[in-house]
C-alpha cells in the first residue's frame, strides 16, 4: 500500500515535471522567436501573454456571450441528434424492413464529413444559426445511430425469448429489454457524438459565426490579437472535455449495472 | 391458495405429443432434429429427456417453450396447440438470462409486471418466490453479483412466480460445478414438492436423470426418435444416497447401453431451444 501511493507521486512529479519542461520550452521559443525555417515562432505568443489574455477575457462580458452562444448551438444541434439518432437506431436494429428502407440513404451521407456540410449548410438555412446547429447535428447523428443499431443488434436473443416466455409484449420488451440492453453502446455513442459535435461546431463557427468560441479564435487571428488564439483553443477543450466528463458521468448513472465487475475487481 | 385451487392447478399441465418432427436451418441446410416422436406427461409429473449432444431434446423443448415451430405431428398442453411463448409455460436455460440492469427481485416481478401488477404488490410476490429458493437475503443484488447457483435459483424462481403449467429446464444445472449441482437438484425437488408443476427437465447427465425423474425419455442421436422410455422407481423423498443401491447402477447402465448404441458417429453440434447455438455456451 505505502509502496502504490509511493510510486503514485513520483508518476504525479514527473508528470508535472513533464509539463513544466514543455512550457518552459514554449516560453523560451516565443521570447527568442525562434526560426526553425520549417516552422517558426516569430508570431507565437508565450504562455505568459496567454496567461495575461486570459485573465482579461475572464474579467470582460464577452467570455459569457461567447461560451454561451457555443454551448447552445452545441446543445441544440446534439439534443436533435441524439433523439433522431436513438430513435432511428432503435428501429433500424429491431426491424430488418426499417433498415432495408432506412439505412440506404444514410449510408450514402455517412461518409461524408460533417465540415465538407459547411457551405452548403450555409445555402440551406436562411439562418446562420440553424445552419451552425445543423453542423453540429450531423457530426453527432451518425456515432449516435451507429452505436444504437450496435447495440440493439447485440442484444443477447435468449433475453428477448425469456422476455417473451414471461408474458412480454413487444412494446414492453423495446422498454424494458432492447433500450436497456442497448444502453452501454448508446451512451458509448452518445460519448464519440459529443466530441465530434464540438468539433463541428468550431470549425462552423469559424466560417459564419458572430459569437461563440470557434468565431474567437478565428477572429483573434484575423485582428491579430494571437496570445487569444490560443486562449479560445484552450477554452473549446475544456469545453469538449467538460461536456464528455457530464456525458459520462450521467452514463453511469443511467448504467449502473454496467460498471458493476469493475468496481468490485 | 386454498386446498381446492390446489387441487385444480395439480389437474393442469397435461401434454399430449404426437408424431412430431420439427425441421431446424433454411433451404439446403435444413435438416430433420427431432422426427415422429410421440409420449404424454401426466400433470405434475417430473419427466427427464436425455440423449447425446445435438439428439434434439432441447430442440423439443423449445417447441414446448414456443419458440420453435414444428413441422408435423400434435403438440397440446392441455389439450389447446402450442402457439408461441406464453407465462404458462415457463423455460429455464443452461445459462442464466436474468436482466443485468434489474436486480434479482425486479427481474423475478418481470413476469407480475407484464401482467400488470403493482409495484408493491408484484415485489412482495418475487420476495415470496425468492424465499422459497433461498435467496431472501439476496433480493436487491444484481445478476453479476451472485454466484452461478444462485443466478439460476434466481431464473427458476423468475419463472415460478407466473404460476407455469409447465417448468421447462435446459440443462440447467450443467454449467454449475459437482457440488452445486447436487445441491440444486435438492433443491429442485424439494420446490417441486411444494409448488406443483409439470417439469419437463433435459439433461444428458444419467445420474441427474435418474435422481430427479419420475420417467426418462432417452433419445436417439439426430434425428431425435424415442429410444425407450424409462420409469425410475425410487420412492419419494429422494436423497442422493439412492445413487448408492444396486437398482440405480441397473438402470444407471440400461440408459448407457441405450446411449451407446450408436456412439461411433460422430459428435454433432448442440442444439439449443431457440433453434442453434445462440454462442452462449463454455
Amino acid at each position: 500500500m505505502a509502496s502504490s501511493t509511493e510510486t503514485g507521486f513520483v508518476r504525479w512529479v514527473l508528470g508535472a515535471a513533464s509539463i513544466a519542461v514543455c512550457l518552459l520550452a514554449w516560453q523560451t521559443a516565443s521570447t527568442l522567436r525562434l526560426n526553425l525555417g520549417l516552422v517558426t515562432f516569430t508570431n507565437v505568443p508565450p504562455p505568459t501573454d496567454v496567461l495575461e489574455a486570459a485573465l482579461a477575457l475572464a474579467q470582460s462580458s464577452k467570455l459569457f456571450d461567447h461560451v454561451s452562444s457555443s454551448l447552445a448551438r452545441v446543445s441544440a444541434g446534439y439534443s436533435i441528434a441524439a433523439v433522431f439518432g436513438i430513435a432511428l437506431g432503435l428501429a433500424i436494429g429491431r426491424s430488418r424492413r426499417a433498415g432495408d428502407f432506412l439505412l440506404p440513404p444514410l449510408e450514402i451521407l455517412r461518409p461524408i464529413p460533417a465540415v465538407a456540410w459547411i457551405p452548403l449548410a450555409v445555402l440551406m438555412f436562411p439562418s446562420s444559426e440553424a445552419s451552425m446547429i445543423y453542423i453540429t447535428f450531423i457530426g453527432a447523428l451518425f456515432p449516435i445511430l451507429l452505436n444504437t443499431i450496435h447495440g440493439v443488434e447485440n442484444v443477447d436473443p435468449r433475453l428477448i425469448a425469456s422476455a417473451k416466455s414471461l408474458g412480454g409484449t413487444p412494446s414492453a420488451i423495446l422498454r424494458e429489454v432492447i433500450l436497456p440492453g442497448a444502453a452501454p453502446s448508446i451512451v458509448t455513442g452518445l460519448a464519440i457524438g459529443m466530441g465530434t459535435s464540438w468539433f463541428c461546431l468550431v470549425t462552423a463557427e469559424m466560417i459564419s459565426g458572430q459569437f461563440g468560441i470557434g468565431y474567437y479564435t478565428w477572429e483573434s487571428y484575423t485582428i491579430q490579437n494571437y496570445p487569444d488564439i490560443i486562449v479560445g483553443m484552450i477554452l473549446i477543450g475544456l469545453l469538449g472535455m467538460g461536456s464528455s466528463a457530464l456525458l459520462r458521468w450521467v452514463g453511469a448513472l443511467l448504467t449502473p449495472w454496467h460498471t458493476l465487475g469493475e468496481t468490485r475487481r | 391458495m386454498s386446498g381446492r385451487e390446489r387441487q385444480a392447478r395439480t389437474d393442469l399441465g397435461r401434454i399430449e405429443a404426437e408424431h412430431v418432427s420439427i425441421r431446424l436451418g433454411y433451404g439446403a441446410e435444413a435438416f430433420e432434429a427431432v422426427q415422429d416422436v410421440s409420449f404424454a406427461i401426466e400433470p405434475g409429473e417430473l419427466v427427464c429427456l436425455i440423449g447425446p449432444s445435438g439428439c434434439g431434446k432441447s430442440t423439443l423443448l423449445g417447441a414446448l417453450a414456443g419458440h420453435i415451430a414444428t413441422s408435423a405431428g400434435k403438440l397440446h398442453v392441455d389439450g389447446a396447440p402450442v402457439a408461441g411463448p406464453h407465462p404458462d409455460r415457463g423455460i429455464v436455460f443452461q445459462h442464466h438470462t436474468l436482466f443485468p440492469w434489474k436486480s434479482a427481485r425486479d427481474n423475478v416481478a418481470f413476469g407480475p409486471k407484464m401482467r400488470g401488477i403493482g409495484k408493491v404488490e408484484r415485489r412482495r410476490q418475487a420476495d415470496e418466490i425468492l424465499e422459497l429458493v433461498g435467496l431472501a437475503d439476496f433480493a436487491g443484488r444484481y445478476p453479476k453479483q451472485l454466484s452461478g447457483g444462485m443466478q439460476q435459483r434466481v431464473e427458476i424462481a423468475r419463472v415460478l412466480v407466473n404460476k407455469p403449467r409447465l417448468l421447462l429446464m435446459d440443462e440447467p444445472f450443467g454449467a454449475l460445478d459437482a457440488l452445486t449441482r447436487i445441491k440444486m437438484q435438492e433443491l429442485l425437488l424439494d420446490i417441486w414438492t411444494r409448488v406443483r408443476t409439470t417439469v419437463v427437465f433435459v439433461t444428458h447427465d444419467i445420474d441427474e436423470a435418474l435422481f430427479l425423474a419420475d420417467r426418462i425419455i432417452v433419445m436417439s442421436p439426430r434425428p431425435g426418435r424415442i429410444l425407450e422410455v424409462i420409469r425410475v422407481p425410487f420412492a419419494r423423498p429422494r436423497a442422493t444416497e439412492i445413487v448408492a443401491t444396486p437398482e440405480f447402477g441397473q438402470l444407471k447402465r440400461h440408459c448407457l447401453e441405450l446411449l451407446h448404441v450408436r456412439s461411433d458417429s460422430a459428435p454433432l453440434t448442440r442444439l439449443s431451444p431457440l433453434g442453434f447455438d445462440t454462442g452462449q455456451g463454455g
